[in-house]
């Protein structure tokens, strides 16, 4: 098991505390950063492999570079902190057990980025973290930390998956409905209020801190060859103890059920997993030993997106596991796009039929047909994200959906 | 639930909205956090409450209301004294969700999106509130109550007054 980076600190009681983090070397690296120019910070970050941790993988220090050197207004930073891919919660730990975590990483990218601004969009239902990330921001402006160049501002979301998409984020925070923006221009060119911004998840801003203070090629060797560090994966589902456990981005899927989560609970034999939250296509029980990193999973035609690895044993019937996801979909859709909006609601419809007992056989090919031609004729990755479930569950359980049908 | 009741914020309330405002570059950005303290301040959104909000923002009402329709923490109507949402998603239902569902849908003898007749509980049904680790659990108010049972179930909602 790889070096424990991330999660070094849960186990204290006052790890939320400015004194806590402290204690255990919070804030050295910011000092070190002060003393370094913004570009050898994202340069120094580019050669980690650090990679994003919300979903989509993008490399940070590219991200960060994207901002133009010319620009000579405000620069944004936001934090995606609108966790809501089913099966993840490794971010509500980050906020509530190692607030200055982020807060530090926050200060570093800001320099990297000069960015004397930024906003932390956390989920609306995450009342308790937000308090407490918030007492954490105050108390760094009561150190001099913040207010002095850099300003935090704290943003409570209202209820809605989309706002987890970076540009459904942005115009959320603009007092807007959650409605994904056209890219190009990306945000980074043309982002929060029309400004330049790096919007990066909050796992992916606290490993920031570690790869200042122990260098890029330590961080860069706690992965693979195309992404960096530890990362924290949230195991749930079918297994013996459920949780968040952080390790190398090399670790297998097999390593983290079996080592880490005890191992299959229920039949204690394994039907199926979902490896990287629920938009994620699933896996059988025989595609475990991949590399739970970006490149391993999009090998195995699925994708490591937030971490979040849900667990179904042999009693758990996909289709009524595609059911509650479907209607996930249906209910999330932000109905601008019209493949999105209308094919989760029928898709939705049509699984719901099926699990009932009034499908028929060829409802499955009509379900894969609109599923497939769906796929990148939308604003936002939402769909993109949707078809990965009803496809997969489909394709690769087909027999236990024909079981359901009439002929 | 009172049927009239002003609609205005107190001085302080105020101070909080323009404070709130002149965090963001446009105004516009506090919609929503303000929208969170008109539903703290006034139970719930009711379209004179999006009237007023609109107002302080120099936004017709029409696109106060896009917003409060769009997100799901907003209640446009009176809703109980206590909200209780249970997680319907995927590894909450792999945990026995719809049996907690049924279970407190039974207690509190109201469907999905009603409220009980003394107004004390509004139950709804929800995705994933991101404690999966915990399945199955709901979140009551701004608590979130974790690897619930129909025993613990009956001990959380016995203590809603």
């Amino acid at each position: 098991m790889a070096e424990i980076v991330l999660m070094r600190n849960f186990g204290r009681q006052d790890s939320h505390t400015l004194a806590g983090y402290r204690a255990t070397g919070g804030y050295t690296a910011w000092e070190k950063a002060k003393g370094m120019e913004p570009a050898a910070i994202t340069e120094e970050v580019k050669k980690s492999n650090l990679r994003g941790l919300g979903g989509a993988g993008f490399p940070t220090g590219m991200k960060w570079s994207f901002v133009p050197k010319t620009h000579t207004g405000p620069v944004y930073l936001v934090i995606n902190a609108d966790e809501g891919e089913p099966g993840t919660f490794k971010d509500r730990y980050l906020l509530e057990r190692d607030p200055h975590a982020l807060i530090e990483g926050m200060l570093i990218t800001a320099r990297a980025i000069r960015s004397a601004k930024g906003f932390v969009y956390i989920r609306g239902e995450y009342v308790q973290p937000w308090r407490i990330f918030s007492g954490a921001v105050k108390d760094a402006y009561d150190a001099g930390l913040l207010g002095n160049g850099f300003d935090i501002v704290v943003h409570r979301g209202a209820g809605a998956y989309i706002c987890g998409e970076e540009t459904g984020l942005l115009s959320s925070l603009e007092g807007k409905k959650g409605w994904p923006k056209i890219k190009p221009p990306f945000p980074a060119i043309k982002g929060a209020f029309g400004e330049p911004t790096v919007v990066n998840n909050v796992e992916t801003i606290a490993c920031v801190p570690p790869i200042i203070n122990r260098g890029a090629d330590w961080f860069a060797g706690l992965g693979t060859k195309t992404q960096g560090g530890t990362r924290m994966y949230s195991v749930s589902g079918r297994v013996t103890k459920p949780g968040v456990y952080e390790d190398s981005c090399a670790v297998t899927l097999r390593q983290l059920i079996h080592d880490h989560a005890g191992g299959v609970s229920h039949t204690g034999k394994l039907k199926a997993v979902v490896p990287g939250g629920g938009s994620a296509a699933i896996l059988t029980a025989d595609e475990i030993d991949v590399a739970m990193d970006v490149d391993g999973l999009k090998a195995k035609g699925s994708m490591i997106g937030s971490a979040g690895v849900v667990v179904m044993d042999e009693s758990v019937s996909i289709p009524e596991a595609l059911l509650v996801l479907a209607r996930f979909y249906a209910h999330e859709s932000c109905g601008q796009c019209t493949p999105c909006r209308e094919s989760t609601g029928w898709i939705y419809k049509m699984v719901h039929r099926i699990v009932d007992g009034h499908g028929r056989k060829d409802d499955l090919d009509t379900i894969l047909d609109v599923a497939k031609r769906g796929g990148g004729t939308t604003i936002c990755a939402f769909y993109d994200g949707a078809i990965g479930p009803y496809i997969s569950y489909i394709e690769k359980f087909r027999g236990e959906f024909e079981a359901l049908c009439r002929s | 639930m009172t049927a009239t009741r002003t609609i205005v914020f107190s001085p302080d309330q105020l101070a909080e909205v323009r404070r709130l405002q002149g965090l963001y570059p446009d105004k516009r950005g506090a919609l929503l956090p303000v929208l969170h303290m008109a539903q703290d301040a006034f139970d719930y959104v009711s379209l004179e409450v999006q009237e007023y909000v609109a107002g302080l923002f120099d936004m017709a009402p029409s696109h106060v209301h896009e917003v409060v329709t769009f997100y799901t923490l907003y209640f446009q109507q009176p809703k109980g004294r206590h909200v209780v949402a249970v997680c319907h998603n995927l590894s909450c239902y792999l945990a026995g969700s719809r049996e907690i569902l049924a279970h407190v849908k039974q207690r509190l003898g109201i469907g999905v999106g009603e409220t009980t007749d003394d107004g004390r509980v509004t139950l709804q049904s929800v995705e994933c509130l991101c404690a999966c680790e915990a399945a199955p659990m709901m979140q009551v108010d701004d608590r979130y109550e974790l690897n619930l049972t129909p025993e613990k179930v009956d001990r959380i909602l016995g203590e809603l007054r």
